[in-house]
């Protein structure tokens, strides 16, 4: 795998496609489709959300942030687990395309904390009465926020591309700590933020068609973050490998 | 069906505002944040094309 030649050289095994070059090249045919399905899948879970959910019985109609919210609050804290995830495996056995991958997370779930964030307030003003609480569900998500903030800043801070990537691992290890901590504060807190709506455990506290609509849109959230990372590792990879044979060979040949 | 007419759905119960608010800004950084990453590729696939004329370039 230390080898620079073309991909056809190498004969297929398990992790050949952690070679940036495999990567690059199966990322690229993966991309249309993934922004197709998560299309399809945004049209279908806001027609359901909006159109065939019910009006909720105690929040009217202002309950439907929630085929956003929820699963943007998802995304946050799954992207927070699977970009350390990624940085710490790019440290520990030094593998390139797992840092680069961690990299390419890292605004993703920044943007999806973010809207967990916005539409968490604009949930709240009509529901609670306040766009914003120091509760311990609010206070630690704004925090995992702060934490993507802090692993850009720092691994765009270092020169030394591969010393940055494994200090910023280090970062997203540490913070990892806060992930569960998001998601039992609504158990360990005594929140302003309601208890989980839906768990593995019990009955779902809503409507079926409401959990569908939900269910549909973080499938489609899911789809969007795998598209998007998809896209910005593929930059990354051209950005960090463009003086290797294979990137010149696909810059000469004009290919996309 | 949930709504009469266009204006009831806008109006979202008198929540529009809230509502709307929440789908019209995750849609706005669901555009940006992919058309950030495009351009990003762009960039990178002109350098290193850039690179092919300019060998002895250091950097």
């Amino acid at each position: 795998m230390t080898t620079r030649t073309s991909p056809q050289a190498a004969p297929l095994r398990l992790f050949s496609f952690a070679a940036p070059s495999r990567f690059y090249a199966l990322s690229g045919l993966l991309v249309p489709w993934l922004w197709a399905g998560a299309v399809v899948m945004t049209v279908l879970g806001l027609y359901m959300g909006f159109f065939v959910a019910p009006t909720d019985a105690t929040q009217g109609e202002v309950y439907r942030i929630i085929f956003i919210h929820v699963p943007a609050a998802w995304m946050s804290m799954l992207l927070y687990l699977v970009m350390a995830f990624w940085a710490v495996i790019g440290w520990a056995f030094n593998a390139r395309l797992a840092s680069m991958v961690a990299r390419a997370i890292a605004p993703t779930g920044a943007m999806f904390t973010f809207l967990a964030l916005w539409t968490g307030a604009l949930w709240g003003r009509p529901t609670w009465g306040t766009y914003w609480e120091w509760d311990a569900r609010m206070t630690s998500e704004l925090i995992l926020l702060f934490l993507y903030l802090g692993y850009i800043a720092l691994v765009n801070a270092i020169d030394d591309v591969r010393r940055a990537d494994n200090a910023g691992a280090l970062l997203a290890l540490v913070g990892t700590v806060n992930v569960p901590i998001i998601y039992f504060s609504v158990k360990w807190w005594n929140t302003l933020h309601q208890g989980a709506s839906v768990s593995l455990t019990a009955a779902p506290k809503m409507a079926s068609t409401m959990l569908t609509a939900m269910l549909i849109m973080t499938v489609a959230c899911w789809l969007y973050a795998f598209a998007v990372v998809f896209m910005r590792t593929r930059g990354i990879i051209l950005e960090r490998e463009r003086d290797t044979d294979w990137v010149r060979a696909l810059a000469s040949g004009g290919a996309r | 069906m949930n709504w009469g007419s266009w204006q009831e759905f806008f109006d979202m119960g008198g929540n529009g505002f809230f509502v709307w608010g929440s789908y019209g800004v995750s849609l706005l950084c669901m555009v940006f944040e992919p058309w950030r990453a495009a351009v990003r590729h762009r960039q990178a696939r002109a350098e290193a094309r850039r690179r092919l004329d300019e060998p002895s370039d250091d950097d």
